[in-house]
């Protein structure tokens, strides 16, 4: 039962009207830690959109081909974390190989991939939803690219926030949480033009 | 008062640095089920069970867990009780189940789990690391309920499915919807910590 979606859609859903970080409130952590810092943004969103397609497509064959035909749906919180730690993993041994300037911007950033909720939970929805492989592949590179987004607009915004006369108590992660709502309210709008479920 | 006393362990993690809103940690896979009263009583239980028992196994196992590996293991058991709240959801709530949907699975990603375990469990006995794990999960629990009364109340006009409100009453949209829990959260945050800003002034 693959749902009927168009691709164009769904990758534009998943970058906007259903944006991983905004609707689904997945990934905060890292979100809200790093956000701070501009350059570090870009590189966090790049790492994330990278991992996120790959164990996407390496999860979808596994659930696929393995996890379902030998009946162990149960496992799958395992296999998939397990594919994520190892793809982690592997791919900062071969960025630091092939280029140590990439491997300077982004090898930072991938340890803290392996915990980040979005990449699991792009995962399980792949799976509730029933995506094909093409679903998965669009659904993982949008989610990718608009967690990005988010993480780069909310930098930006925080740089600006720096002069702005907060209140004791509401600065630091009240003011990121409240600038986060104003941010969500915007993606969300326009989730009357298109929706994925 | 001694720091590693059961009662100050509850104090801190309850309030002094509760889990939410001084560390803000794991508030990733929790806030998206807070529209509900009932979906997150049950989710913040089953985080509950499984910090407790997470702490209580890596404590017991931390001196075979070699330390370069002790980070997927962990992930490995966390996983393992995740499984098990996952199948015991399936079995006796199933609908509480589907509503949940993914966001069971992504107990496993939550900070809180992972960052007690690695913060208190490895330098802690067995029993007051499972007390350490369950007093995190109730001072989640805490902040997340009050979230979902608010946006329960004023998004449908009930409390637990049961409607309290007057039928005039036309329920706020924006309280169903993701952004209103970032709003909530951010006031929560803003209110917790005047309080202990004034408390620590005060001393």
């Amino acid at each position: 039962m693959v749902p009927d979606l168009n691709p164009v859609v769904l990758l534009f859903a998943s970058i906007f009207t259903s944006n991983i970080l905004l609707a689904n409130f997945l990934g905060m952590c890292s979100f809200i830690s790093i956000s701070k810092d501009m350059k570090s943004s870009n590189g966090l969103g790049l790492a994330v959109t990278v991992v996120l397609t790959l164990t996407a497509m390496l999860n979808w064959v596994l659930l696929q081909y393995v996890l379902i035909p030998l009946d162990l749906l149960y496992l799958r919180y395992i296999i998939f974390i397990i594919v994520i730690a190892a793809t982690v993993q592997i791919l900062e041994m071969v960025i630091d190989r092939v280029s140590p300037a990439l491997y300077m911007s982004l090898g930072i950033f991938l340890p803290l991939i392996t915990v980040n909720c979005a990449i699991l939970g792009v995962a399980l929805f792949m799976q509730i939803r029933n995506y094909s492989f093409l679903q998965t592949v669009i659904f993982a590179f949008g989610s990718g690219l608009g967690w990005w987004l988010a993480i780069v607009a909310l930098a930006a915004i925080q740089k600006k926030l720096v002069k702005a006369p907060v209140p004791a108590g509401l600065k630091g992660p009240g003011i990121t949480l409240i600038t986060i709502g104003f941010m969500a309210m915007a993606f969300i709008g326009f989730s009357g033009m298109l929706s994925v479920q | 008062m001694d720091e590693d006393s059961p009662v100050q362990i509850l104090k801190n993690n309850i309030w002094y640095s509760n889990p939410i809103f001084i560390q803000i940690l794991g508030i990733c896979s929790t806030l998206a089920v807070t529209n509900n009263l009932t979906n997150t009583v049950i989710m913040t239980l089953g985080l509950l069970f499984v910090a407790a028992f997470t702490n209580l196994t890596v404590s017991l196992l931390k001196n075979l867990i070699p330390r370069k590996v002790r980070m997927i293991l962990q992930t490995l058991i966390i996983a393992f009780y995740v499984i098990i709240v996952d199948i015991l959801l399936r079995a006796y709530l199933p609908e509480i189940s589907k509503a949940l949907g993914p966001y069971v699975g992504l107990i496993i990603t939550n900070c809180i789990i992972m960052g007690r375990a690695e913060a208190f469990a490895q330098s802690h006995g067995p029993l007051i690391s499972a007390w350490d794990g369950i007093t995190s999960g109730l001072g989640y629990m805490w902040v997340l309920m009050l979230i979902a009364f608010v946006r329960e109340l004023m998004g449908f006009g009930t409390v637990f499915g049961i409607t309290v409100l007057p039928a005039g009453f036309t329920p706020w949209t924006i309280m169903v919807m993701a952004p209103s829990a970032f709003f909530l959260l951010g006031t929560f945050i803003w209110v917790a910590k005047t309080i202990i800003l004034r408390q620590e002034g005060g001393k």
